[in-house]
């Protein structure tokens, strides 16, 4: 039993100094950076090459991009959830770096997510914007994203940044299921499924096989953005401590 | 507990007047609305829930920022925080208190702008029913949003940002039940029974948050 505690103690703390992190983050990046691009890539040519939907001709695309975009700005969100916990229970120095690197990539993705979606609900239902179900948690999820960045950048001293952070990450965390819930609940009162009706007839493997390739470009996308991000972030923190101690020489000087 | 509940009673009456200037602003919020949409009477009977919620959620919004921010301010925060009760209890008693003060009125004045809406009788009670059930889960998401911005200089309109997506459920259900008590078909028990759930939960989940926020940030 101990010894397993020692063990998971090291393998969580072996990460925990931010130099030896910096070194794996040098290796992985390039590597990372390398597949992220064969995947889109290999996903592109793949979508580019299926054929057109019989129902929705060549706005099928867009499908490839949104439904990635979609999935990855969830996955943020876990990620930081995770980070939140980290930061909670284990004080985790990194931890705090990675929720900071995260929130405006997921960001990013969800609003990719639903600009994607707009575009695509034009020809396909007729309107850029429906009061549907997926589309005002996504909405909201948007929100709390931006919410979360303006915190970040709002709250200068480091440490209580983070326990603010982390708190206002895992009160969401445990929000956004009951507000999908509660989304759902609005949407089915307020108006009869006409958007599900399109949804899901089985994918064929002609779009299966890219959608697939895409999310998990998109995936490897996010994962190399986010240790660039961190990155940068520690070398940041590290350039405030040197400022720091300097205008304190300086000072005494 | 008792003496900090009516401490913190007399406090909110007494400072800047919060428990009149939450109704007026939920006054003027009703009021604008009618300017905006035009006087058409059925219309306005119609959305009448939804513009009371709306204004009463807006108006809770209002003095969070002030649940802690004075107290840590003036330094008494922390010898609350150094006694033994745990401070999510602190949390609770202030936050219910703060609710006390400040959604309570907003309850009481509804019958009024429910005539000014053109409301009938069974919505405006099932507004006063559901917005008494459902603004102390408002104010409960709110003192973690409270907490976390408590030493930010100008920390209201981060608070709001932050506390108004996480109300959405609230308002949902708040709305869904009233439209069920006012038109037939629509049930009014189980989105009124969620609501009520939901501010159980978050009177617990928020305290406690709340809380932990509010002792790391004094060490």
């Amino acid at each position: 039993m101990s010894e397993t505690i020692i063990k998971q103690n090291t393998s969580i703390w072996d990460y925990a100094n931010p130099t030896r992190f910096l070194g794996i983050a040098d290796r992985i990046i390039p590597w990372l950076g390398g597949a992220t691009i064969l995947c889109i890539g290999l996903g592109l040519y793949l979508g580019f090459s299926a054929p057109e939907d019989y129902q929705q001709g060549s706005t099928v695309l867009i499908m490839f991009i949104h439904v990635p975009a979609s999935w990855v700005a969830m996955m943020s969100y876990s990620v930081m959830t995770m980070s939140a916990i980290g930061t909670l229970v284990w004080r985790h120095p990194l931890a705090d770096i990675s929720l900071r690197a995260a929130a405006p990539i997921g960001a990013a993705f969800t609003f990719l997510g639903l600009l994607t979606g707009a575009l695509w609900g034009k020809p396909m239902w007729g309107t850029y914007w429906v009061w549907d179900a997926r589309l005002t948690s996504f909405l909201v999820l948007l929100i709390i994203y931006l919410g979360i960045i303006a915190l970040a950048k709002a709250i200068e001293e480091p440490t209580t940044a983070a326990r603010s952070l982390a708190i206002i990450t895992l009160v969401g965390s445990i929000n956004i299921p009951i507000i999908k819930f509660s989304v759902d609940w609005w949407n089915t009162l307020h108006q009869p499924a006409s958007v599900s009706r399109l949804a899901k007839p089985a994918m064929d493997a002609v779009f299966l096989y890219p959608l697939l390739t895409m999310a998990v470009g998109f995936s490897l996308f996010f994962f190399t953005v986010h240790l660039m991000k961190m990155r940068n972030e520690i070398l940041k923190r590290r350039i405030r401590t040197m400022k720091m101690t300097a205008a304190r020489q300086a000072e005494r000087g | 507990m008792k003496a900090l509940f009516w401490r913190e009673l007399k406090l909110s009456s007494q400072v800047g007047g919060g428990m009149l200037t939450g109704v007026l602003f939920f006054l003027t919020i009703v009021a604008v609305m009618p300017f905006a949409i035009g006087p058409d009477l059925k219309l306005l009977a119609r959305i009448g829930p939804a513009v009371l919620w709306t204004g009463a959620l807006l108006a809770s919004l209002l003095g969070l920022d002030r649940l802690f921010q004075q107290e840590r301010e003036d330094g008494s925060l922390d010898i609350l925080l150094m006694q033994e009760t745990p401070p999510a209890l602190l949390v609770f008693v202030k936050a219910f208190a703060h609710w006390v003060a400040n959604g309570l009125p907003l309850v009481l004045a509804v019958p009024i702008f429910g005539i000014i809406l053109n409301m009938s009788p069974i919505g405006i009670g099932a507004t006063m029913l559901t917005l008494a059930v459902g603004t102390p889960a408002i104010t409960f998401i709110g003192a973690v949003g409270a907490a976390v911005t408590v030493s930010l200089p100008r920390g209201g309109l981060l608070l709001s940002i932050l506390v108004l997506p996480l109300t959405v459920p609230i308002l949902i259900f708040g709305v869904t039940a009233i439209n069920g008590a006012v038109e037939d078909p629509a049930p009014f028990l189980p989105p009124f029974m969620i609501l009520c759930a939901l501010t159980l939960f978050f009177s617990a989940l928020g305290s406690l948050a709340a809380g932990w926020v509010l002792k790391q940030s004094t060490d």
